[in-house]
């Protein structure tokens, strides 16, 4: 048997291997590989950067544990840029799982700013109901989310002061993962609410990877106001808000991961070719 | 009678008003519409339940007729009811020990147990990814030629070594996703809206019955 059909056959143990030693490799020792900013993940920046300080943002954590590598780095930072401009952030989740995430990313970042619970900002906890949800939460987000993820309950907490629907919010952050996400706040709350000046409500968007190139027609269509896909996405907001965090440590192994998978593509086409001519002969 | 044309005339009523309501920005259909998305919520909330009694019900069988792969359902069952059982204990006993707030029970076994099996199972995706990249993605025809090269040029491009492979990666990359994806994208959600407008006037109309099941 010569190396081309040994290489055929070659045992997935040993790509496993190739893939393990890529990932780890750029851990022990970063390249430190430049990250360029995609017009989408500034869009992202500039859309909460535009809000006034002191107003409040929605944070809609529609993810859960299976995405948290993708979606809680862009989660901590998008709270670090909240705080950093002095915005109030009213935290709530469409997924089951994602409440408690929410809370450990607004607990990690929140003491970095002197922020204070129920003061500067709420997790609301989950509610289920997918669109009815987001559509109640445009009619009253009291009737939505009566008590937070404590159960404690929101008309005592100087955070929902004057905090009523959409027209009290300036911009609503989604964290998503799939179904009901992104796609669903666009269609249900985009399109129908206005905020306090008459105007729809800027969204902004970061998900999947997976997931983002679903939403690139939201974008070109300016139903959405930024979006950050993946990892790579969340990396490119690091480097905006000037944050060193695990989005941009991943992006080197991303990187040579994606290249090794593409180098096993081409090697296993050119195999395949080879074996198939041979069989053909 | 009643067993297949109430359910149709409900949802002939309740369908039809959903749908004028939105267009017409009255106060009577806009609380009234609110007021149907509130019991939309709750009739979830029951189907929770029903799912969560029927998963335990099949489970509780498999187990008592030793099916096969029977010994998988006792943790299933276990873990169900022992965070149903922390969680709704938060009603009558104190917190933080029960309930599912910070600090509680619920929530250390939900951060410490359930996030990392959830993000190993993640992160196996690379490992078996690459396999089957190897193994089974095979340039056999012009339309998985041009999947292989726009994928190969949006891996690249997405991620900082493209552009120090060839500076212009970026923009190929960002070019493929809102101009070719972005036309593809947009023809597959008009098409599904269309569908699913259609779909919805024959089930308000009474066109298309299998949600009602079968006798």
């Amino acid at each position: 048997m010569g190396l081309g059909e040994r290489l055929q056959y070659l045992d997935r143990r040993v790509i496993f291997l190739v893939i393990l030693l890529v990932i780890l490799i750029p851990y022990v020792k970063p390249i430190g590989l430049p990250i360029r900013v995609s017009k989408e993940a500034a869009a992202f920046y500039d859309a909460i950067e535009r809000v006034p300080p002191g107003s409040t943002v929605f944070l809609a954590a529609d993810y859960d544990a299976a995405s948290l590598p993708e979606l809680y780095p862009m989660t901590l930072t998008a709270i670090e840029q909240c705080f950093r401009r002095n915005l109030k952030i009213v935290g709530f989740c469409l997924w089951p799982g994602g409440p408690p995430l929410l809370n450990r990313a607004l607990a990690e970042v929140a003491p970095r700013h002197g922020k204070q619970y129920g003061v500067d900002y709420v997790n609301l906890g989950f509610k289920d109901g997918q669109e009815a949800v987001m559509v109640m939460v445009g009619a009253s987000i009291r009737d939505a989310f009566p008590a937070d993820f404590n159960g404690t309950p929101v008309a005592s907490m100087p955070v929902m002061h004057g905090i009523q629907n959409f027209s009290n919010v300036h911009v609503l952050i989604n964290i998503s993962a799939g179904y009901p996400g992104t796609k669903e706040w666009v269609q249900q709350v985009g399109s129908r609410f206005r905020n306090a000046l008459g105007q729809s409500i800027p969204i902004v968007s970061g998900c999947t990877a997976v997931s983002a190139p679903e939403y690139y027609a939201y974008v070109n269509a300016g139903q959405l106001d930024g979006l950050l896909g993946g990892l790579a996405g969340a990396a490119e907001y690091e480097k905006q808000v000037g944050i060193m965090g695990t989005a941009t440590r991943g992006m080197d192994t991303q990187s040579l991961a994606h290249v090794a998978i593409i180098a096993f593509i081409i090697l296993g086409n050119i195999l395949g070719r080879g074996a198939g001519r041979k069989h053909a002969a | 009678m009643l067993r297949r044309e109430l359910p149709l005339l409900i949802t002939l009523v309740v369908g039809l008003f959903m749908v004028v309501g939105l267009f017409v920005p009255q106060r009577h259909f806009t609380a009234g519409r609110s007021e149907f998305e509130g019991w939309a919520i709750i009739i979830r909330a029951f189907a929770a339940v029903l799912g969560v009694a029927n998963l335990a019900r099949i489970s509780a069988l498999r187990i008592a007729r030793r099916e096969r792969d029977w010994g998988y359902q006792l943790p299933l069952l276990g873990g169900l009811f022992l965070m149903m059982v922390l969680g709704v204990a938060g009603t009558w006993f104190p917190a933080p020990l029960f309930g599912i707030g910070e600090g509680s029970l619920f929530n250390d076994l939900y951060l410490n147990i359930y996030v990392p099996m959830q993000g190993t199972m993640f992160a196996l995706l690379a490992f078996y990814i690459a396999s089957a990249a190897f193994r089974a993605f095979r340039v056999r025809s012009l339309e998985a030629g041009l999947l292989a090269v726009a994928a190969v040029l949006v891996m690249l491009g997405r991620v900082p070594i493209g552009a120090l492979i060839w500076d212009h990666l970026p923009a190929v990359s960002d070019w493929i996703m809102n101009v070719p994806n972005n036309a593809a994208k947009r023809a597959i959600l008009i098409g599904a809206a269309l569908g699913a407008i259609a779909t919805g006037l024959k089930v308000i109309l009474g066109l298309e019955r299998n949600y009602l099941g079968g006798d």
